[in-house]
């Protein structure tokens, strides 16, 4: 009977050991990264400057459609009749029908504000992200229209899908204290 | 005006003949002078929707810290089966369908991975927290976290229909491979090459409602697998499970089958789902102990050199394992096929080339990757050449068990075996 009592004493005595060694490996792991962390949460951002329109944040974001939208920097934009970002390189006429869109599905409006200025607006719930006017914009134009991750739409995976797919590394963490990065704002 | 408008027709004309050769002028900026307008037209600004704040994600650590509680609460004080799959029904709904799987315990392994290795990465505290919160309950309550916190498990256990028991061996056997998953992903967080866990989560699209075709595929077959074959993500491939694991096997209070003495009368025996009910050891089988000392001493001995073993496969490995990293990848293909740099169709070649970094700088950074793959590659495998070692050993090492006790590292403190335990019965009556 004592004996038994004493293999279970030693028995208890080296589980409490080993529990305190991993309480020390878990806390001395946690007060390395503690040192190392940072208070403020961190989103994804894509640099448009970066940007080469390639149009895979339109197919690799686990969001569908993509929480990447166009967007438009009013300050850029020329308000051009004929709009690189709206119309297609061989447009029969510059009009708003859809054979003369770049748009696949039609998210961009087109509004008349006086001869010959037209405002471009996008519509975000239409935009899937595929930067095909982007590219347009930017090659021919001022290159007003861009990408940006939505941050109402991104659910803000810990590895972004569109960040490894992304050829030109655009994508990349940033402080959530300043997600956007808005052409013209700075 | 008129002359505004000539010039906007000889645009026209430049624009429509000349598509693709102005594309090189990319950074060219105002290249049309915003106009002044004589309308009074207002020109609307970009929205910009802010992120979750972080406060959400503090909100969220203290719902992980009270649905821990009160899990560790059910399981050991409260003894309530059903308290705690009401509890794993909130989970699955709030870290789950809620906050769409993300963050989770499971892939903030990571992100410490990917602290500790990288100075550039800042893990948020949130993160650090939802990693060492369930890591502590374990140390004292068991897994509690696997029982009612964690969103993966709660969704494999409601679909726990007709589970059927597993030979031993092939628990054992299938039991190694979380540690090679922990090791894949503990390595490729640290190397900043991929985020394994999360990009192979198989019920994530289910909580998003929304995933590539190949996932929804993956996620629902783990389900119907697990109609049979009860959790088989958590028992077969969580990573997470495993540092768990370790910190249960030693945690200070844990589930038990009976709340005071067990009268053996097996009920229990079939009771769990996940074979983590032990059976008490044979009255009047004797262990030949000369024999077992003889091959624990043969196991010991063998240990270090599986140990270094494992480290000198690991280490002639890393060429291989480091394919995975997308700089190590492109040098790889643009050294091997030099013929894609006139591929329009390769997007990712293109982009190299007209990004204008010489190919020699992307050789070099993708030698320092490889270097590091070759120490990481070695520490893993003498890390599962260790984990295999200690599987040896423990095939000696008998305990003398009087009743039927739960695996304290395998069970998830379900709370499923309580409620046919015939002695906490009378108790409640």
């Amino acid at each position: 009977m004592m004996s038994e009592e004493k293999s279970c004493n030693r028995r208890e005595f080296i589980k409490s050991g080993i529990r305190l060694s991993l309480a020390l490996a878990v806390g001395s792991v946690g007060g390395v990264v503690v040192t190392r962390g940072s208070s403020e949460k961190w989103v994804w951002q894509i640099d448009p400057f970066k940007c080469t329109q390639c149009g895979r944040c339109a197919s690799s974001c686990v969001m569908t459609p993509s929480a990447v939208k166009c967007v438009h920097a009013y300050d850029l934009c020329g308000y051009c009749d004929l709009c690189g970002g709206y119309f297609k390189p061989d447009a029969v006429e510059l009009k708003t029908g859809a054979e003369n869109q770049l748009c696949p599905t039609a998210a961009i409006q087109r509004n008349f504000i006086e001869e010959p200025y037209f405002e471009y607006v996008i519509n975000e719930d239409l935009c899937i992200g595929c930067a095909k006017c982007v590219k347009g914009c930017t090659s021919f134009g001022n290159g007003s229209l861009h990408l940006q991750i939505r941050h109402d739409r991104c659910v803000n995976c810990n590895e972004c899908a569109i960040a490894r797919n992304c050829p030109s590394d655009a994508v990349t963490r940033v402080p959530a204290s300043d997600p956007y990065k808005i052409k013209g704002d700075f | 005006m008129i002359l505004i408008i000539r010039m906007k027709k000889w645009m026209k004309i430049m624009l429509v003949s000349i598509p693709v050769f102005f594309t090189g002028l990319l950074s060219a900026q105002q290249r049309f002078p915003k106009p002044e307008f004589e309308t009074g037209y207002v020109q609307p600004s970009p929205t910009i929707p802010g992120p979750r704040g972080m406060e959400m994600e503090y909100l969220d650590v203290f719902v992980l810290f009270l649905v821990l509680s009160v899990a560790s609460w059910l399981v050991i004080k409260s003894r309530s089966r059903r308290g705690i799959l009401w509890l794993s029904i909130f989970s699955l709904l709030y870290f789950g369908f809620y906050r769409s799987g993300c963050v989770c315990s499971v892939g903030a392994v990571q992100n410490v991975a990917l602290t500790l290795f990288n100075p550039g990465y800042a893990i948020p505290f949130s993160v650090l927290l939802f990693f060492l919160l369930p890591l502590i309950f374990a140390l004292f309550f068991g897994r509690t976290f696997c029982a009612a916190a964690c969103p993966l498990g709660a969704i494999q256990d409601l679909l726990v229909v007709k589970p059927i028991s597993a030979p031993r061996w092939a628990n054992k056997l299938l039991g190694f491979i979380p540690y090679l998953y922990l090791g894949i992903a503990v390595l490729y967080a640290s190397t900043a090459t991929d985020f394994f866990i999360c990009r192979y989560d198989p019920f994530v699209g289910i909580f998003r409602m929304d995933a590539p075709f190949q996932m929804i595929v993956l996620g629902v077959s783990f389900l119907i697998i697990g109609l049979f074959f009860a959790r088989p993500y958590c028992r077969v491939l969580c990573p997470y499970g495993v540092l768990l694991n370790w910190m249960s096997r030693f945690s200070k209070w844990h589930i038990s089958i009976t709340p005071a003495e067990c009268v053996q009368c097996k009920l229990c025996s079939s009771s769990c789902p996940f074979d983590a009910i032990e059976k008490p050891t044979k009255k009047g089988v004797e262990i030949d102990s000369a024999k077992n000392l003889k091959r624990f001493i043969v196991y010991a001995l063998l240990l270090p050199l599986l140990i270094v073993g494992g480290g000198f496969i690991g280490a002639k490995s890393h060429i291989f394992l480091s394919k995975a990293h997308p700089d190590v990848y492109l040098a790889e293909l643009l050294i091997a096929r030099p013929e894609l740099k006139e591929d329009p169709g390769n997007l990712d070649v293109q982009t190299f080339y007209s990004s204008g970094k010489p190919l020699r700088q992307l050789v070099e950074e993708a030698t320092q990757i490889r270097q590091k793959f070759y120490a990481g590659g070695m520490v893993l495998g003498g890390f599962i050449g260790l984990v295999l070692g200690m599987f040896l050993l423990n095939q000696v090492i008998f305990r003398k068990r009087m009743d039927y006790e739960p695996d304290k590292g395998n069970c998830f403190s379900c709370g499923r075996c309580m409620d046919y335990c015939p002695v906490g019965r009378k108790m409640i009556k």
